[in-house]
């Protein structure tokens, strides 16, 4: 048994961290994250340039990574840099690729942007109940339905969707200016979009993609809990640095017993966070993925609500504030529940699990 | 024991529930159901709605144009607001400022700021806080000092909410820096517009603006406009800070955030089915309301207590920590509701086709994160517990 990053990774780690807290301050970030375009063009390029993308993506597929802990090095940095561009998209859109066995070097080069369609209004979560539909249309298809909060739809050239098909699902590539796309902000910043098809042509990718889809979304999930894990980890530091330069009474108010135990308890919760993390990367890719990756969403989706939530009660007012960078690390940490199922979408799965 | 409303209850809650039917305007129901910011107008109309009918001044003695009411009438009003989604009192004067008045102010303070509190002349805002003293509020070093027929003030005061709409402003400010920290402060009233204040809005973590910097420089005012005796404002803010935690247990919100819950998980579908139907959503639902149901008696149980004893006691605290929790719960769960539907920046979708679900439940995720202030305003958790502690438990 090792813990410890292999050389590469570790060098990916740091560089892409020093890169993010060098080019990426909170002030820029904010900008970035809030307003339109929600993108930086300029950073994507950087990160495309800093091998980013090749770590997320299988030797197989043209890529130098792609195994769990490839993808939570990439996102735990992220998370410590709150950066709002989708590299989870094209995470997702990657792993795809790979399972379909398309070729992906305009991803991988950043030649063009992906992002995937898989969640929709009455079915945010679950597979089972998407209604986006396809017909075949010539030697094509055409889909009609809505995908909602499209993460990353706002910048995309390509979409690749998930529909129904042939009574199953299948994954199928729209070009983003075919669609009917509505681009909006977010909450804890970054960009999303509604996805209208009517009667709108696409390419089938994948005819049977279920498996696929699975695989993507469990690669998903490993990189939302990464990210957690970095953002928990800024998060924490800041409150406790906080905790011994506020003076109030007199003394700091880390001081006061409360307080202290109470950064000992977000502390406990972030190392078995982290711990999920590792376990749920360690099974990416095999028979415990999808079992490891609920179980990891669900106790993510807990502790980063506590965390957030401490941080924020912790520090008082203050970090009520947009000008406080603890707000937005606490926003980032209670949406991401919203993405790719939520704590009690998971624990049920989990659950589910016990029957079978 | 007899938790039954009597007849004379039942009827007020009628007289309260057709007023409200009849009287709130429509656009400001809708304004607050839909959760935005209120404008600065519509919480003025709404509070020159219930001035005319004599039912603003909820918390104030008849004599001073107050309605005089019971703890259950008030509760019952308080409800029904709720219920109908009324716009919430702005409490800085209502709440505050005038109790205060009517125990510590002048003859002349009480005849002139009063009536001007309830026609709406003047709008309050609360100058406590600095940013080096919030809970340890005695700390605080805006200074006033005696000159001549004046005070000349100086400082910043910050967290003032709505002091952006405020034409006056009462501050606690110290007056004697030698005296022991509680002792130098004194409780001064402050036109907004005298030259050397100036206002800075802070953005909330949600994006909005409700919270202001106040800086005083050489800010002179009359002595006259001095509350209390000068040194003696400590003594004030104690008083003022027990009246700020009448109602404090926000029931009526709780239960019209409740109702909210509900209806978007009848109305959001997972699974193919409603939310409402999946056990682990339904738990966490029934497990707040259990809490909400045992807190609207806690609640009245604590409000005739007070009323007996003439004051509010050190109890009101259990109260603001199980309330604001509860509260904050309730919000989260109406996050969790909507899921990714609730992930949108509020007025960034314009298109209603494109609304998530029905309109109204935009902005739930911007009021979770703005209530998480409930539990850090008004004296933080933490503080309500080391009251506790001290004045009950006496540990
Ligand atoms: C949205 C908003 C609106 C507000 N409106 C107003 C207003 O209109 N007027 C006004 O005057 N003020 C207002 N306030 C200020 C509010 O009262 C203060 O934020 C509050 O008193 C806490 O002070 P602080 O933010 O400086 O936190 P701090 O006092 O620095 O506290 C930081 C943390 O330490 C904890 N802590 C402090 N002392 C102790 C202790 N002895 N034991 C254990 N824990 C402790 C606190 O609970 C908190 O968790 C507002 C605040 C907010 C966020």
């Amino acid at each position: 048994m090792d813990f410890n990053l292999t050389e590469d990774r570790q060098m990916l780690a740091d560089t892409l961290g020093r890169f993010l807290s060098e080019q990426y301050p909170i002030e820029h970030r904010n900008k970035v994250a809030y307003e339109a375009p929600f993108h930086d063009p300029a950073l994507w390029d950087q990160m495309v340039e800093l091998g980013v993308f090749y770590a997320l993506a299988p030797e197989s597929a043209g890529g130098m990574g792609g195994a769990g802990f490839d993808i939570s090095v990439v996102f735990e940095a992220l998370g410590q840099g709150l950066c709002p561009e989708p590299v989870l998209a094209a995470l997702m859109a990657s792993r795809l690729l790979t399972s379909a066995g398309v070729e992906q070097d305009d991803l991988l080069t950043g030649a063009r942007r992906y992002a995937v369609g898989i969640s929709e209004i009455d079915a945010p979560y679950e597979l089972d109940h998407i209604a986006t539909a396809a017909t075949a249309e010539g030697d094509g298809y055409t889909l009609s339905g809505r995908k909602s909060t499209v993460y990353g739809g706002h910048i995309a050239d390509v979409i690749l969707v998930a529909a129904r098909h042939g009574g199953g699902l299948g994954l199928f590539a729209v070009e983003a200016h075919a669609a009917n796309v509505t681009s909006y902000g977010m909450m804890d910043g970054g960009g999303a979009a509604e996805v209208m098809l009517d009667n709108t042509p696409a390419k089938l990718v994948l005819a049977e993609a279920e498996v696929a889809l699975q695989d993507a979304l469990n690669a998903g999930i490993v990189a939302l809990c990464a990210e957690a894990v970095g953002a928990m980890e800024v998060t924490h530091a800041i409150t406790v640095e906080y905790l011994k330069q506020r003076k109030q009474f007199g003394v700091p108010i880390g001081k006061f017993q409360v307080l202290q135990h109470r950064a000992v308890d977000m502390l406990t919760e972030i190392e078995q966070a982290r711990s999920i993390t590792i376990k749920a990367a360690s099974e990416l890719g095999g028979p415990e993925a999808s079992r490891t990756a609920s179980m990891a969403k669900n106790l993510i989706g807990r502790v980063a609500r506590l965390v957030a939530e401490e941080a924020i009660q912790m520090h008082g007012g203050i970090a009520m504030t947009w000008e406080y960078s603890v707000s937005h690390y606490a926003k980032r940490l209670v949406m991401l529940d919203a993405q790719l199922g939520d704590t009690d979408y998971h624990l049920s799965r989990v659950m589910a699990g016990y029957a079978a | 024991m007899d938790l039954s409303y009597s007849a004379e209850d039942i009827a007020f809650g009628e007289e309260v529930r057709s007023f409200l039917a009849e009287a709130l305007p429509t656009y400001i129901s809708d304004a607050v159901r839909s959760g935005g910011e209120l404008t600065k107008p519509m919480m003025e109309e709404w509070h020159a709605i219930l001035n005319k009918r004599g039912w603003l001044a909820t918390i104030w003695p008849k004599e001073f144009g107050g309605t005089g009411w019971s703890p259950v009438q008030k509760h019952i009003f308080e409800e029904e607001c709720c219920r109908a989604y009324a716009p919430r009192i702005v409490p800085f004067g209502l709440s505050m400022l005038g109790p205060v008045l009517q125990v510590f102010g002048s003859k002349e303070q009480q005849d002139h700021y009063l009536p001007r509190i309830l026609d709406g002349t003047d709008w309050w805002c609360q100058g406590y806080s600095e940013p080096g003293a919030g809970s340890d509020l005695a700390s605080l070093k805006t200074r006033a000092v005696h000159e001549g027929d004046e005070w000349v003030i100086n400082g910043q005061k910050t967290w003032t909410t709505l002091g952006q709409f405020a034409d006056w402003i009462f501050c606690l400010c110290r007056t004697d820096p030698e005296a022991k920290q509680q002792a130098g402060i004194s409780f001064i009233l402050v036109d907004m517009k005298t030259p050397g204040i100036e206002v800075r809005p802070i953005k909330l973590i949600e994006g909005g603006h409700e919270v202001n910097e106040v800086f005083f420089t050489d800010v002179r005012v009359p002595y006259e406009n001095l509350v209390g005796e000068e040194n003696k404002g400590w003594t004030i803010a104690k008083f003022l800070l027990s009246h700020e935690r009448t109602g404090i247990a926000g029931v009526g919100f709780s239960m019209q955030a409740l109702e909210e819950v509900k209806a978007l998980a009848r109305k959001v579908r997972r699974g193919g089915k409603s939310l409402m139907e999946d056990p682990l959503f339904a738990a966490r639902i029934a497990q707040v309301e259990i809490d909400l149901e045992a807190m609207k008696i806690t609640n009245l149980r604590m409000l005739f207590k007070a009323q007996e004893q003439g004051a509010p006691g050190p109890e009101t605290s259990l109260l603001k920590i199980k309330g604001t929790v509860i509260n904050q719960e309730l919000k989260d769960l109406a996050r969790r509701a909507l899921g990714p539907a609730a992930t949108p920046f509020p007025g960034h979708i314009t298109d209603g086709n494109l609304m998530f679900g029905p309109a109204d439940t935009a902005h739930n995720a911007a009021r979770y994160f703005n209530n998480r202030k409930t539990s850090i305003f008004g004296g933080s958790n933490e503080i309500q517990r080391n009251i506790v502690t001290k004045t009950m438990l006496e540990l």
